[in-house]
């Protein structure tokens, strides 16, 4: 049996799926060096090992550069209008909860133009993972600052800076209780796709976000604490029911010191019994809050998993209003429908 | 209301006067139940078997001030033993619960009719309110109408003593023996209001009991006292045999929605943002998710559309309901439904705009919107019921058309057809039209927008089908394959195509067709809501011997392949609507007659006689 990404045209995909299943036969239009191709590459890989039939797969976008991902995977695919993702997402899982819907979406289209579908879809606890490409600018416009930004930063639309105070997209997440929360980024290709399949199994809504780079308008906005030389320094690993330890020789932790945290010297007065231990299944999002607003230089930047909790679904608390009333009333009868009411017979 | 017999009531011994038809208003303050009490009129004389039509008239504030005049809410009811088809030109009767409601409805009631007038509310702070020097009831400023001043609140307070409830408790009731004089009045039963009572309140003994104490209180004192020499019967009309019920417009769209899911066999997904008046949609489908309907109420109005069109994509019946400004927010996702080519439906209940407008009153002026309210060439279908019943069958083709044609629709409402009613002869649901989709399922030479022949429409082929897999989205689409496109020559071929697959609706449409002679002087013209004034108006210049016909358009865009040859049989053609002139537009440029308009936008329906004076002028 031969595995050839464009048999959609010709016929079904049969399981077990491989990479080349995923890839579809149109051309991939990103800059050379982009981020987005980590990104693509890693979810192509990681879809396989879900399985789940590839027609039963959705990929939902808005508008900008990320958003162009659904035309380059081989499953069902909608490039939406700007920021409108999560709504068309909410329509296709709300109908059919079957499906495994995804949300590709950027920093502009998620928290700019988007914002509101974005923060409902997320407390609506709606079962879709929403993949966040952030790059901290506008790049399908050709490099205006993004809400992502950071303060003072001059791009074509800001000569003299920007005056707008970023957004951190986790918090807006956290604050409104994502039951799966996770950061990623796109040059360490196995942590993304280890993100990426956790995010793949939670039920519930699955935010992620991607740090990604755009070599064209914003080259080197992560590279401060991405770099390899230093990036165990600069950077933390959040694993569950482990104490926040992190740098090169795991000498540097993080502690709760009243209501805010402190990053401690290990080698010194401090063991790794005093440390926070991460729990991402913790119902309260206070702890998730305080790591996600972690950054560098006060603190690492964390990435991996913050928050993991199960709650019903929007999805499936609809459907099971559907099923409650077929099952108190029947299921719809349209003759009975139009003669309710006050009737009478006119002879 | 033109007298016909006349007899005495054995009971009162007073004259009984059988009329054709009377027109009643209720007025008061929006707290004081003027459309609930306005709707049980409707309920018992429907149920009785009059003929009738409702125009409820409420603010847009919940509770203004009371006994201010913004703060005054009505219901009108027509009702009659012959077939009509408006709420009625004027009121023969007006209820005033307070000063500030016959202030507002006093010039709207026929010269000469009854007032009947809450004298108790009638008091120096509610008259300053509402605007009077000197109480009307005593200064002979209502001398030209039969003034009945009856001490509600007071009479209404003493019937209910027995029950001991608080004076507030009791006072709430006063519309009920409001209503009770007005059913002694017009000789209407009290058994369908006293049954209503008794299951709205059976939980609640004490208001079920002063509630019916209060109309039955209400009967007995218009019996007793010599209040009105005369009654009034209406007797029962004469409807098509069959088995009736009375419907508000969007009760009969919510219906038509249902039944357009039963017959194609698709489960209903509705998204929607509550706007006045499309809410009652969404509340009635969100009572029957028993028929597999699923209801969103969205984060907004554009969150609402996209879920629809992601139903639709998903392979349900994407629907989403609003009025005119939650439209305009819609726009840029009508346009990706164009170009994604995916059944969608969109209701506009259209109110008095421009922006927020005059959210509760009626007006036409979104039709230029539905057609052309997008960015770039972006053809959509639309339809117009012309009755609160014509609801339910304009929805059901709404979608017929949608699924059919692979094409967003819209649905034109109003204001007055939605809060509107009739009684509507239910229809069987064997005899519903039957419709039904298709999803692509082979996978062997499917190509995402290769068409049907006839129709010009593409393939559904929804998620979830092996070996379909696709990718849609709003950028060009190359003919065929679906991909994205830039290419000079194919966007000229699409725009063209998508204009073509929605011209060749008309194919699927019955013709137009004209009520009266089939050439003449005069066609009038009309579209949506303004059906019943219209066709009246010209009805009334026929029995007269006048040379016109009218034409009701149901099917906006396209067009009905015959209406111009239509057009061309007339010397003139007066196209009425509610806007400035929107239609006329469409038909002056379309088929370059030379048509005159006539126009109101005052957020109230036409009145029979101003339409019967504007074709008088043109004859």
């Amino acid at each position: 049996m031969s595995h050839d990404g464009d048999r959609g045209r010709e016929g079904a995909a049969v399981l077990p799926l491989r990479r080349r299943d995923f890839m579809s036969d149109q051309e991939v239009r990103w800059c050379p060096g982009c981020g987005d191709y980590s990104i693509l590459a890693q979810t192509q890989k990681m879809l396989p090992d879900l399985n789940i039939p590839r027609e039963n797969f959705v990929f939902v976008s808005g508008i900008g550069c990320s958003s162009r991902f659904p035309y380059y995977v081989n499953t069902y695919g909608f490039h939406g209008i700007h920021g409108r993702a999560p709504t068309l997402a909410t329509g296709i899982k709300a109908s059919r909860p079957e499906l495994s819907v995804w949300v590709i979406t950027g920093d502009g289209d998620a928290l700019s133009i988007g914002g509101n579908h974005f923060m409902h879809a997320v407390r609506r606890n709606l079962d879709v993972n929403i993949i966040l490409f952030n790059n901290r600018i506008y790049g399908l416009t050709k490099g205006q600052y993004s809400p992502t930004s950071e303060f003072g930063k001059k791009t074509k639309s800001t000569p003299a800076g920007s005056i707008d105070y970023p957004i951190n997209p986790l918090c807006i997440a956290i604050s409104n209780e994502a039951t799966f929360v996770a950061r990623s980024i796109d040059v360490d290709v196995k942590h993304l796709s280890s993100v990426l399949t956790q995010a793949a199994h939670h039920k519930g809504v699955s935010f992620v976000e991607v740090f990604q780079n755009c070599n064209i308008f914003n080259d080197g906005a992560f590279k401060h604490f991405s770099e390899r030389g230093f990036r165990d320094d600069r950077t933390i690993r959040l694993e569950d029911g482990m104490p926040l330890v992190f740098g090169r020789d795991r000498d540097k932790g993080i502690r709760l010191n009243g209501l805010k945290l402190e990053v401690v010297d290990l080698r010194r007065e401090n063991s790794e019994a005093d440390l926070l231990i991460h729990d991402i299944h913790d119902p309260d999002p206070h702890l998730a809050n305080l790591l996600a607003r972690m950054d560098y230089p006060d603190f690492p930047v964390p990435l991996g998993v913050f928050r993991s909790v199960a709650k019903p679904t929007y999805d499936e608390l609809m459907e099971a209003q559907v099923q409650d009333a077929i099952s108190r009333s029947g299921s719809g009868d349209l003759e009975r429908l139009l003669n309710s009411g006050d009737t009478w017979v006119v002879k | 209301m033109p007298a016909t017999t006349t007899e005495k009531n054995h009971k009162s011994g007073r004259d009984i006067v059988e009329i054709e038809n009377a027109t009643i208003r209720f007025a008061g303050d929006s707290g004081d139940g003027m459309q609930l009490t306005g709707t049980q009129f409707t309920n018992t004389s429907a149920i009785f078997g009059n003929d009738i039509s409702t125009l409820p008239d409420f603010p847009a504030e919940i509770r203004a001030p009371a006994g201010s005049l913004p703060g005054v809410s009505g219901f009108q009811i027509n009702f009659s033993s012959r077939d009509i088809r408006t709420p009625g030109d004027q009121p023969n009767v007006l209820v005033a619960m307070n000063p500030a409601a016959l202030r507002v409805h006093l010039s709207d009631l026929e010269p000469g009719g009854i007032v009947i007038a809450n004298s108790n509310s009638f008091l120096p702070l509610n008259l300053k309110k509402a605007g009077y020097g000197s109480n009307p009831l005593e200064d002979g400023s209502l001398s030209g109408y039969r003034l009945i001043a009856v001490p509600l609140t007071e009479l209404n307070g003493k019937a209910l003593q027995e029950l001991n409830l608080h004076k507030r408790d009791a006072d709430r009731c006063k519309n009920f023996f409001a209503l009770g004089i007005t059913y002694w009045l017009y000789d209407r039963p009290l058994e369908p209001t006293l049954s209503w009572i008794e299951a709205k309140f059976k939980m609640r003994p004490q208001i079920l009991a002063a509630n019916s104490l209060a109309l039955r209180s209400g009967y007995n004192y218009a019996d007793t006292t010599e209040l009105f020499t005369t009654h009034y019967r209406v007797r029962t009309a004469r409807l098509a045999p069959g088995k009736y019920r009375n419907i508000t417009g969007n009760e009969a769209t919510a219906f038509g929605f249902i039944a357009a899911s039963q017959k194609l066999r698709r489960p209903l997904f509705y998204a929607s943002y509550p706007i006045t008046p499309a809410s009652d949609i969404l509340h009635e489908l969100a009572r029957h998710k028993n028929f597999g309907i699923k209801t969103f109420q969205a984060e907004d109005e554009i969150a609402a559309v996209g879920a629809a069109i992601g139903s639709s994509f998903a392979g349900h019946l994407g629907l989403t309901g609003t009025s005119g400004p939650g439209v305009a927010l819609k726009s840029e996702a009508i346009g990706l439904a164009v170009m994604t080519e995916l059944p969608l439906v969109i209701a506009n209940i259209q109110r008095g705009g421009p922006s927020t407008g005059l959210p509760t009153k009626t007006e036409q002026a979104d039709l230029l919107q539905a057609l052309f309210g997008r960015n770039g060439e972006c053809p959509v279908a639309v339809v117009a019921p012309a009755t609160p019943s014509g609801c339910f069958t304009m929805a059901f083709e709404a979608f017929r058309l949608a699924t059919r044609f692979m094409t967003p629709v819209f649905f034109l409402s109003d204001g007055y057809l939605a809060n509107g009613s009739e009684p509507w002869k239910i229809p069987s649901v064997a005899n519903l039209p039957d419709i039904e989709v298709r999803f692509r399922t082979e996978a062997e030479g499917f190509q995402p927008y290769l068409r049907d022949e006839k129709t010009l429409s593409r393939p559904w082929a929804i998620p979830g089908t092996p070996g379909l897999e696709h990718r849609i989205g709003g950028l060009e689409k190359q003919n065929i394959t679906g991909n994205v496109s830039y290419n000079p020559d194919n966007h000229d071929h699409m725009v063209r195509l998508r204009a073509e697959k929605i011209a060749r609706i008309a194919d699927f449409i019955p013709p137009a067709e004209v009520f009266g002679k089939p050439q003449g002087k005069i066609l009038v013209v009309g579209w949506g809501s303004t059906y019943g004034a219209i066709t009246s108006a010209v009805e009334s210049m026929q029995e007269q011997g006048h040379p016109v016909s009218s034409l009701h358009l149901q099917y906006l865009n396209p067009l009905p392949g015959n209406l111009g040859e239509v057009l061309s049989r007339f010397d003139r053609v007066l196209v009425p609507e509610l806007n400035l002139g929107q239609l006329l537009m469409i038909l002056r440029s379309r088929y370059l007659v030379d048509a005159v308009g006539f126009n109101r936008v005052r957020g109230l329906p036409f009145k029979i006689s101003e339409l019967q004076e504007a074709i008088g002028e043109m004859l």
